[in-house]
């Protein structure tokens, strides 16, 4: 049953990622278990999908096997605890010289564990007894890898941090050394001493080329922590490591790869701003655009209180441990094409949570895609962007269970760092039809945006939703801030029916301070997942968080609620010029939009708070869907007869009044003043 | 045919029990799916790897407890989780119960109730065992499609 849809959804999202037709038959899977019993019937499982199996009982033999031939696994499953080698460091050092996807799997289910798992970059982890339902869709992985590099490689240089090469040579160089050392060593694996002599040779090679087994990584890893990562310098580390026939050079390559797979474990954050570029973007992929949410950075530059931001971390995983600053990839990015998978996921373990299998669940297969409609070109004096998107999609009230209010926020970030230049464009994408959920929801949003470091920060953010019947989008774009500046973001809630019109409707600044917060109000069913990046301290890059909620259980309360305080002046610097290249695309609106009418649904959009700590969800929320209620908007009002502007005046009106709590103010005017100019410059 | 039909029967009923007493779960269900041409005996298959590799695992465990005044929780923790993740891949259902058990017990640091659960995890072991073995001969006896014909 599955494996139709799989295949469907394959080909819709192939365009550049799929093999073959019988993609995923052939998946060549390498699988590491110590245990005997379960490596043979995940074996078994595995054929049983049609997979090319290779099955590995030690992890240093599995290390060898694909080093041996690093273009032969697509993806690895390996057992978290083993003897001789602990999954984790497979899992590391898979990540760091293959950079094939891993999958980690443990009878352990405990939260730290999991946890873990995915902070090495894991891209998945499945708890034991495996389930062959759980196995069937392990290809996902491939492709979302696949797809990400891909967009790597479309990517330009412009996009590249300052401390970081461009990528093609980068990866070119690598993979051509490693390769050689590893055929190498895996010529001469047998040897136990293998590491020992693999260094002393070294110093006698001409080239030395080393091999980076376990230990020595190791032993780079402590250096290169003991330096922070900041400050280690190839010279330093070496000095640190103090391993004989070690170079300079051998340490500044291996120092490079490192760093990239840090970047990597933090997702693809970067790419996902940048990759946009290309019009014919697949339709699922502008979805990881909307899934980002820089909460570090908020977080880094103080807006958020980190114990707020743990909240909502906690609150977005129903756990309690998620602690800030811990870098939580995101999965689910590429996941549109594999959701006919997500009832098994859903169903499946809590501890699965952390994968894109559910996330799909519960955006209840209406994805809403953001996608760029035109470059917004910022002008240089935009220094550290980053555009908070935030749709909430809130289900129409015609089927009161699925329906879901999704916030959603993208940070295309760009955090000023040294002379970065983010580019992100993003392309537009006809919304389809109801019929396909994933493309049915486009939202346009572009945004170029150039950091300098030096200059004014300024923040843009634009957005267009575009909602298939029932959907509510509400975007919001607060740009990031670079820490100690504080300028205003600009959000754009974008409500547009109709087909692509380009117009800014309701714009608000709002200032740096916007908080956003997530509180256990939001409860029903969400998900928050957060990519954080950390290469450097300063250096956050995007994360992503993807709320979601189940409007249905609390019909009448709010369900998600975004604190975003809102500058109430319009920021001088964030001149309407700067604004006016910004084209909101907005695609057909369902009908039941605002079908607070009907009454099942109130979809609440955003709340706008100055004061995170005042902020509570559930009072703020509930005021403000009684408010939206009130609001008499037919359902199907969104067509084109209510501009934007017209219907976020609509809603922000209201709030104000709806809100008792006075610290929630929607500064209607200003906002409404910044889309007019917006619109006419 | 009438002899393979009470063969059958009486598989089903042996097959059942094992569900009905707790031993089994549907993880076990999942082994006998997987038995295809190309692995006709895949659950027996499984089964008898699986009480092969235990084994030894379940001597070390004992060992462990031995030194009941010295006994290092830690090294205990990591068995019971070798033990758990082998036997819940069977469908082993009773035994990953009690393996969880110890580990609680290893986690609260309690001796006593580490011994005494591995005690009643032996014995759940050896009984699971011989049940698994005569089922088995009885599923031979009864034809291949047996067991592949019978899933829930």
């Amino acid at each position: 049953m599955n494996l139709g849809n799989d295949r469907e959804s394959m080909s819709t999202a192939s365009s550049s990622v799929v093999v073959s037709d019988q993609f995923p038959a052939g998946l060549r899977v390498l699988v590491v278990d110590d245990d005997p019993t379960c490596l043979r019937i995940l074996e078994k499982m595995l054929r049983t999908c049609l997979y090319e199996v290779t099955k590995c009982n030690r992890a240093e033999a599995a290390l060898n096997l694909l080093r041996g031939n690093k273009n032969g696994y697509d993806i690895v499953i390996s057992d978290v605890h083993m003897p001789d080698i602990d999954g984790f460091k497979l899992l590391e050092q898979v990540g760091l010289e293959m950079d094939l996807p891993v999958i980690m799997m443990s009878a352990d289910d405990s939260k730290h564990v999991v946890m873990k798992g995915v902070t090495h970059g894991a891209c998945d982890y499945l708890i034991k007894p495996v389930r062959i339902e759980a196995l069937r869709n392990i290809w996902q992985h491939v492709v979302r890898k696949r797809k990400n590099e891909w967009k790597e490689l479309e990517q330009s240089g412009s996009v590249e941090e300052g401390d970081r090469q461009p990528k093609p040579s980068e990866e070119a160089d690598y993979s051509s050394s490693a390769n050689e050392g590893n055929w190498r060593n895996s010529k001469r694996r047998k040897d136990e001493e293998e590491d020992v002599e693999e260094r002393d040779d070294t110093s006698t090679l001409k080239k030395p080329r080393v091999v980076w087994s376990v230990e020595l990584h190791q032993q780079f890893v402590s250096a290169v922590n003991q330096l922070g990562i900041d400050k280690a310098v190839p010279k330093k580390i070496l000095e640190l490591m103090n391993v004989p026939g070690l170079t300079r050079e051998n340490v500044a390559s291996h120092l490079q790869k490192y760093r990239l797979y840090l970047r990597r474990l933090s997702g693809v954050s970067q790419h996902q701003s940048t990759a946009f570029i290309s019009p014919q973007e697949p339709p699922y992929g502008p979805l990881s655009s909307l899934n980002g949410l820089d909460i570090q950075a908020l977080a880094a530059t103080g807006q958020i209180p980190a114990q707020s931001l743990a909240t909502l971390q906690a609150a977005g995983l129903g756990r309690s441990t998620a602690k800030p600053g811990l870098p939580m990839p995101l999965v689910d990015q590429r996941n549109l094409f594999s959701f006919d998978n997500q009832k098994i996921r859903f169903g499946e373990a809590q501890p699965q949570h952390m994968n894109s299998g559910k996330q799909m669940n519960l955006l209840h297969g209406i994805p809403t895609t953001m996608e760029p409609k035109q470059l917004v070109n910022l002008h240089h004096s935009a220094q550290s962007l980053g555009g908070l998107n935030m749709p909430v999609s809130a289900h129409g009230g015609q089927s009161s269970q699925s329906s879901s209010l999704l916030i959603q926020m993208t940070q295309p970030q760009a955090r000023g760092q040294i002379l970065n230049e983010n580019t992100v464009g993003q392309v537009p994408r006809l919304p389809t039809s109801m019929g396909q959920p994933i493309l049915s929801n486009g939202v346009a949003s572009g945004i170029l945006v150039r950091n300098r470091i030096g200059e004014n920060g300024r923040g843009t953010g634009y957005n267009s939703v575009s909602q298939t019947s029932s959907m509510l989008n509400f975007p919001l774009n607060p740009p990031a801030e670079l820490p100690g500046n504080s300028f205003p973001l600009g959000s754009t809630p974008g409500i547009s029916s109709g087909t692509s019109t380009l117009t800014n409707k309701g714009v608000f600044q709002q200032e740096v301070n916007s908080d956003i917060k997530g509180s256990g109000a939001f409860m029903p069913s969400y998900d928050i997942f957060n990519d954080l990046q950390q290469h450097k301290p300063q250096n956050w890059e995007l994360q992503n968080v993807g709320l979601t909620f189940d409007a249905s259980q609390h019909s009448n309360t709010l369900q998600g609620n975004v604190d975003v305080a809102p500058s109430v002046l319009v920021n001088q610097g964030y001149s309407s010029s700067q604004r006016s290249g910004q084209n909101s695309n907005a695609s057909e609106l369902g009908k039941a939009m605002f079908s607070v009418g009907e009454g099942s649904e109130h979809g609440n959009p955003q709340n706008v708070g100055q004061h995170l700590n005042n902020f509570l969800v559930d009072n703020s929320m509930r005021v403000k869907a009684e408010r939206v209620s009130d609001t008499s908007c037919p359902p199907t009002v969104f067509p084109q007869h209510f501009g934007q502007e017209d219907l976020m005046s609509a809603l922000l009106k209201q709030q104000p009044d709806g809100i008792g709590p006075a610290e929630n103010e929607f500064e209607f005017d200003g906002s409404s003043r910044l889309t007019s100019s917006a619109i006419s410059g | 045919m009438e002899r393979n039909q009470q063969l059958r029967r009486q598989l089903a009923a042996m097959r059942q029990s094992l569900f009905d007493q707790g031993y089994l779960d549907e993880q076990f269900i999942q082994l006998e799916e997987l038995q295809d041409d190309a692995n006709p005996n895949f659950v027996e298959e499984v089964v008898t790897l699986y009480y092969r590799d235990s084994a030894r695992l379940l001597s070390s465990i004992e060992q462990a407890l031995e030194k009941s005044n010295t006994l290092d929780f830690n090294k205990l923790d990591t068995y019971m989780h070798q033990f758990k993740g082998s036997s819940s891949s069977i469908g082993a259902k009773k035994l990953k119960a009690e393996c969880t058990q110890i580990r609680e017990y290893c986690k609260a640091g309690n001796g006593d109730g580490c011994v005494k659960t591995f005690q009643q995890l032996k014995r759940d072991y050896a009984t699971l065992k011989k049940k698994l073995e005569s089922y088995f001969q009885v599923a031979r006896q009864a034809g291949p499609k047996e067991i592949a014909s019978r899933s829930k």
